[in-house]
């Protein structure tokens, strides 16, 4: 079994105007830098994107938002594009904010199997308008589905041959819970090595999730907020 | 003297209790970690996917693939753990998470809390904050007593849009520390010189006032 695709391009060639897709990151730490320019260069649009964020003005999803390629964006926070924030003030982008857990879980469940979940999350508050309210012992819980997703996109530190992927520190986040979400779902890895070299304990996320893999380069891996102590 | 956001982070450090799991928040809640008592041993549990957050980096250690969950470049204490998000809110739901701290725009009197949108003005989203407060055993707030134009955040119900409802237990204030109960706020301590008259009238919500109320020290 060979997962293995040449490059962005290729992974993402069927993505079409109108998908829906989930993408792995939590702001720009972990997020598929070479899909997403990619999908920049293809010009695909309407897509409705889920990701825990948008990005920054001039990388990550910021890009597509940027080009008006995201017709719906559902995310939790997305304080750190002020493009973003333009477009959905003055109505031009679709947004659906959500609680981070809540959308963590929406994609668990998806990858678990499982048509919803109940959570807090937002119970009392304009998150739980239209959602059914269910009371378990003294507190209110929200009904909310499990996401539906045409292509998951994730970065991975390594990866092998057969989908089989490992993350590195925060740059986890989101990305196993996106890689179960996707009817077709693409990694992108930092290292790509054949299949048998990783150890199947050190496994995050196993290869049966992911179907297209390749070998990522030229990652920028940005610093979001640079903060650092001086040495005495 | 009201305290500085420094000293609100100190007398919320206070708080903390050995063996304690701590969520902080972005903003004053982050500087909380710089205060923690002698002897005490806590473990910061920063959302997207690590418990054991350390302090920053020096300069030139920065990894981008190490942040908090305000998007910093961290460290890791020994004994730390990474983990996806989908568990990271697995132990905040499900009760792991001893304390929270966060901020806040507006808090009533019956403990809701509004610190996620201003309706036209500000789309920033909720994060993880909804999540929190639904679930954490024990919440305090830092939070300036008043906005910039001078009003009370304190307030008998919130006017911004909730972030939970019934939530919050405690505040630390510029002005004052504050429990959360079934008759209102009730005044614990006092910013240093400050009179509870001048509490009493920057708190528009119920104020319970029970004896003499100790001055905090530094």
């Amino acid at each position: 079994m060979n997962k293995v695709v040449a490059d962005a391009d290729q992974a993402i060639h069927d993505i079409r105007d109108g998908d829906v897709l989930a993408l792995g990151g939590f702001g720009l730490c972990g997020i598929p830098e070479n899909s997403i320019a990619a999908l920049v260069k293809k010009g695909t649009k309407n897509l409705t994107c889920i990701s825990n964020n948008a990005g920054v003005d001039d990388f990550g999803i910021g890009l597509l938002l940027k080009k008006r390629q995201v017709k719906k964006m559902i995310a939790s926070y997305v304080g750190e594009n002020a493009e973003f924030e333009r477009q959905l003030l003055d109505g031009e982008l679709e947004v659906e904010l959500i609680p981070q857990g809540t959308l963590a879980t929406r994609c668990l469940a998806a990858g678990y199997g499982m048509p919803a979940i109940y959570t807090p999350a937002g119970a009392g508050t304009e998150v739980a308008e239209g959602k059914e309210v269910r009371r378990f012992g003294e507190k209110e819980y929200l009904l909310e589905y499990a996401f539906e997703v045409n292509f998951s996109i994730v970065k991975a530190w390594k990866g092998d041959t057969m989908g089989n992927l490992v993350f590195r520190a925060t740059a986890r986040n989101f990305n196993p819970l996106v890689a179960m979400v996707g009817k077709i779902t693409i990694a992108e890895v930092e290292e790509l090595v054949p299949a048998g070299e990783l150890d199947p304990d050190h496994i995050h996320t196993p290869g049966i999730f992911v179907h297209r893999i390749f070998q990522g380069k030229n990652y920028e891996k940005r610093i979001e907020q640079r903060t650092v102590r001086r040495k005495l | 003297m009201a305290l500085t956001k420094e000293q609100i982070a100190q007398r919320i450090a206070r708080e903390l209790k050995d063996g304690y799991y701590v969520n902080l928040g972005i903003g004053i809640p982050t500087l909380v970690a710089n205060y923690i008592p002698e002897g005490v041993n806590v473990v910061f549990q920063s959302e997207n996917g690590l418990l054991g957050m350390g302090a920053f980096p020096f300069e030139g250690e920065e990894d981008p693939d190490l942040i908090n969950a305000g998007k910093q470049t961290i460290t890791t204490v020994p004994g730390a753990a990474f983990f996806d998000s989908a568990m990271s809110f697995g132990m905040i739901r499900a009760g792991k998470v001893d304390l929270t701290v966060l901020g806040a725009m507006e808090v009533s009197e019956e403990g809701d809390i509004a610190n996620w949108k201003i309706p036209g003005k500000m789309v920033k989203g909720m994060g993880g904050a909804m999540d929190l407060v639904a679930s954490a055993q024990n919440i305090i707030v830092a939070m300036m007593h008043c906005n910039a134009k001078g009003e009370s955040k304190l307030l008998p119900k919130c006017s911004l849009p909730l972030t939970g409802k019934r939530c919050v237990k405690k505040i630390v204030s510029d002005l004052a520390v504050l429990e959360v109960g079934p008759d209102g706020f009730r005044l614990l301590e006092r910013a240093p010189g400050v009179e509870v008259d001048e509490i009493k009238v920057k708190t528009a919500g119920r104020l319970q006032i029970v004896g003499d109320v100790p001055e905090m020290t530094f």
